[in-house]
């Protein structure tokens, strides 16, 4: 099977690839938005993300992916319990999805064969500690977006229908991609993401032959492209590690804690969202760099992709969110 | 065969076009990898001619429509086999298995078609798409997101069945193994983006198609190596007819830095045997003389509602949607087949809990219709009730309201309505579908004052974004005789205000609102007609009220 496309060998888009990092390295962060034209490699960074996230353990062939033999639910019906390394589980939800296979429903074949009411976990549950990936979420159908918004919210998910009453833990990253010429997101829903990031094609012939060329050798000296990568990738990944295990000791300073509250004072973003996914960006993002101390840098660095779409809508303000929070960052912060 | 000489590519005649759509089949055929080819013809013996041509692609072929569902695209519960055997039987998708689509009336497929199928394109497994658009006007075309996925775009409309001349049959096999073996010297990459980027081709795709062509080109011919006259072919089939600007214009010099451009000019003199200047040429000789005019009309019609409204959804009128589980009542229709389908896999427990034999299909077991219907649109008119206006036209002003309320009113379509003078704006009505009430606030409208244009806009936009959140689709009409003399902040100030009018007007258009400029002045006035360019609008200066002829125009431009 031909592995997807290595994430290192993505050519530029830094913020992008700087949001994707920083959930693998905090998962509490909550996922990434990635709005932009048609070709700029969106799709192509999320399934790469998946080979470069560190492995988990858990228990072999449980639906929810549970780290504890305890934590199996009753309705996995698993005689033998096992922990095993897995990869982290990255989930597409595409968008023709019928709600019974994103939550899970009843399982027809058994009901029919058999006439026993059993559980057929969905894509949720299947996401569970992992991803879950949703391409073109602009367009995703309202009934679905609403179902998540509450799964996302709650981290569980609970299922009533069809006679059955099931609830599991649903706990993902979620992270969405779409082209904002063909929809706008709800508000509600684009709270649920942690960071957004906008990406455009690169305007430098440079970058865009090199992008082409790593395209055209992947697709075609594959081997020699992958192990060329795959070493670069496994470098990025021993980086999440340590990062993961710098974030617990890192500190953060009242002073920063009153920079980030200034700052969200000052953009008037809704609700404490904000203000707490900035603070967790900046902590991974000075975890990534093997900073020992949270500083202002820190926070401005992340403050647009934590920020930019928690604003409100301004429709007198030509200027993207993006500059607008960069805007304020400058006055506020200087 | 399919290959004229090297002058024929270079003249958009109609066999030579022919020629280029059978040649960039036969590259199709040979890598899955450019996904696919956009045709667009109207059904009709040239078709017909191409269609047949479809043959030479390998595998299964699958014909769909927009309106295709879900289930029969990616599989589902197979229900008669599933109730005959009493056995959960999968019916498979047509996605299921790599092969070739082809999509009838392309250009009615919606966004979400258009994404599935961009999707699947998109995962690599080897299908292929055929899009048939058989759009009539030049805004009836493919959805975007689907023609950037596929590698070619033929127009087959001109040409006359005398032209498609028959060709003899191909077979690609020998060229599939072929392309293996074809590779490509490092320069083409360059060269290909290169000319892309001057063509104002943003996607990365186009290029990397083209590289794609190029070697299948060079399979075709059985050649070891891509050489210029396979990337001459690749820039002509992939990058012609994505390009959205002409080297050299000015356009271009704001997007592409300066050094970028010696860079370019050097690059070519040294290594390549055919230089860019020569590619360009030939890539403009195929692009029709209106290039300019055809992409400015696109993009203002982007994402634009059209007159209808947009899309919402409901349940009883408009394009079917897969059915949901609901309950009856409200007027909602029962989806009969859907709601066996739920019941049908209870049907062993149920009978064995009642022990009754007959079909039991209970409350939750109910599948609702539900349909796609245009949304109502609200009218916003922006009303001048300055000085000027009050002293001359305002009354012509109310007739044409009127008149355009009537129109409303044979739509079933809201209105609102918002009037400024002196130094601000206000909403005289808010969205509403009572006419009566409209046209007794109308003749009340009192008048005097400066200008305020830019609070009147603001105003307007807030109505029209608060009623785009309700689901309804605004268009703004603004009634006003000439220029703005108040600005924004309330100051009498011509110049300001003339400069605030533009920077809300821009701000309207960035939201994708429609709008509307009447002109009420005796003489028309450039600034208004400047406006109306700046929101995207029609312009209809009224010098003399002719009701009947201001009728019918205000009727053409909203209808649209």
């Amino acid at each position: 099977m031909k592995h997807p496309f290595p994430f290192s060998a993505i050519v530029g888009q830094a913020e992008m690839k700087q949001a994707m990092i920083l959930t693998a390295i905090d998962p509490s962060i909550g996922g990434v938005l990635v709005f932009g034209d048609r070709g700029t490699g969106k799709s192509t960074a999320v399934r790469a993300l998946a080979a470069l996230l560190p492995p988990i353990m858990a228990v072999q062939g449980c639906p929810v992916n549970s780290a504890k033999v305890a934590d199996v639910p009753d309705w996995a019906m698993l005689d033998e319990k096992t922990l095993v390394e897995m990869p982290t589980p990255v989930v597409d939800l595409p968008l023709g999805a019928t709600e019974d296979r994103v939550t899970g429903a009843l399982d027809i074949e058994k009901a029919l064969t058999k006439g026993e009411k059993a559980f057929q976990p969905g894509l949720l549950a299947r996401a569970n500690r992992g991803y879950l990936y949703i391409d073109e979420v602009n367009l995703l159908e309202d009934h679905i977006v609403d179902l998540l918004l509450d799964v996302a919210q709650s981290g569980e998910n609970v299922v009533e229908r069809e006679g059955l009453s099931i609830r599991h833990p649903a706990r993902f990253v979620l992270v969405g991609s779409g082209n904002p010429e063909e929809g706008e997101l709800r508000p509600q829903l684009l709270d649920r993401f942690g960071l957004s990031v906008e990406v455009a094609s690169p305007k430098d012939i440079a970058t865009r032959v090199d992008v082409i060329k790593r395209r055209d050798a992947y697709e075609n000296d594959y081997t020699a492209f992958m192990l060329r990568w795959q070493a670069e990738d496994a470098a990025i990944r021993d980086q999440i590690l340590t990062a993961r295990r710098a974030l617990a000791e890192l500190t953060t300073p009242d002073k920063t804690l009153h920079d980030v509250a200034e700052l969200c004072l000052a953009l008037g973003s809704d609700g404490l969202r904000g203000e707490l996914t900035l603070l967790k960006a900046a902590r991974a993002y000075a975890a990534w760099r093997n900073d020992t101390a949270l500083t202002r840098m820190h926070v401005k660095e992340m403050a647009p992709m934590a920020l930019r779409h928690r604003l409100r809508r301004d429709p007198l303000d030509e200027a993207g969110s993006g500059t607008r929070v960069a805007r304020i960052v400058e006055e506020t912060l200087g | 065969m399919g290959r004229g000489s090297r002058g024929s590519w270079k003249k958009p005649l109609a066999e030579a076009v022919w020629h280029r759509a059978v040649l960039a089949l036969q590259l199709l055929a040979i890598d899955p990898g450019l996904g696919g080819i956009a045709v667009r013809a109207r059904s009709g013996p040239v078709r017909d001619s191409f269609s047949a041509l479809l043959a030479w692609l390998p595998g299964v072929q699958h014909r769909i429509h927009p309106a295709v569902s879900d289930e029969a695209l990616f599989g589902g519960l197979d229900l008669s086999a599933t109730l005959a055997t009493g056995a959960f039987v999968q019916e498979q998708g047509l996605l299921s298995r790599p092969g070739t689509l082809v999509l009838t009336m392309a250009e009615r497929a919606t966004t979400q078609l258009a994404a599935r199928l961009a999707m699947t394109l998109d995962a690599g497994h080897a299908h292929r798409l055929v899009a048939l658009d058989e759009g009539a006007e030049p805004d009836e075309m493919l959805n975007p997101k689907l023609a950037e996925r596929l590698a070619f775009a033929v127009d087959l409309s001109e040409i006359s069945i005398g032209e498609a001349v028959s060709v003899s049959d191909f077979d690609p096999t020998a060229a599939i193994t072929h392309l293996r073996q074809v590779t490509v010297p490092d320069d083409i990459c360059d060269q290909l983006t290169r000319i892309a980027a001057q063509f104002g081709i943003d996607s990365l795709r186009a290029p990397l198609f083209a590289l794609r062509a190029a070697k299948a080109h060079a399979a075709l011919l059985g050649k070891m190596t891509v050489d210029a006259d396979d990337v001459e072919i690749a820039c002509l089939l992939v990058l012609a007819h994505r390009a959205t600007q002409m080297p050299g214009s000015d356009e271009e010099e704001q997007d592409t830095p300066e050094p970028e451009q010696n860079e370019t000019e050097q690059d070519q003199s040294d290594t390549l045997d055919l230089p860019d200047e020569m590619l360009l040429e030939a890539i403009k000789a195929m692009l029709p003389d209106n290039l300019l005019e055809r992409i400015a009309a696109q993009k203002a019609r982007q994402g634009k509602g059209s007159g209808s409204g947009a899309a919402r959804k409901g349940n009883r009128r408009g394009r079917p949607m897969p059915s949901r589980a609901g309950r009856l009542g409200d007027g909602a229709r029962i989806d009969i087949v859907a709601t066996l389908r739920a019941a049908a896999p209870w049907q062993t427990i149920r009978k064995q809990a009642s022990g009754r034999d007959s079909l039991q299909v209970r409350s939750e077991d109910i599948r609702v219709k539900r349909f796609e219907e245009k949304s109502d649109r609200l009218l916003v008119f922006t009303v001048d009730a300055s000085g000027s206006s009050a002293l001359s036209r305002l009354a012509e002003a109310k007739g044409a309201i009127e008149l355009l309320l009537a129109q409303a009113y044979a739509r079933r379509d809201h209105v609102a309505l918002v009037s400024f003078r002196g130094t601000e704006a206000e909403v005289l009505l808010p969205p509403t579908r009572s006419l009566v009430q409209t046209k007794r606030r109308l003749a009340a409208l009192p008048g005097g004052g400066g200008t305020p244009l830019a609070a009147g806009i603001v105003m307007a936009l807030e109505q029209a974004i608060a009623a785009t959140r309700k689901g309804l689709t605004p268009t703004i009409v603004i009634l006003t005789d000439g220029r703005a003399n108040v600005a924004l902040d309330g100051a009498g100030n011509r110049v300001q205000a003339a400069a605030d009018a533009q920077r809300m007007a821009q701000t309207v258009r960035s939201q994708r609102i429609d709008a509307l400029v009447i002109d009420t002045g005796n003489r028309p006035e450039p600034a208004l007609s400047a406006l109306a360019q700046t929101l995207g609008a029609i312009y209809l200066p009224m010098p003399r009220a002719d009701a009947a002829r201001l009728s019918q125009s205000v009727a053409a431009a909203l209808e649209d």
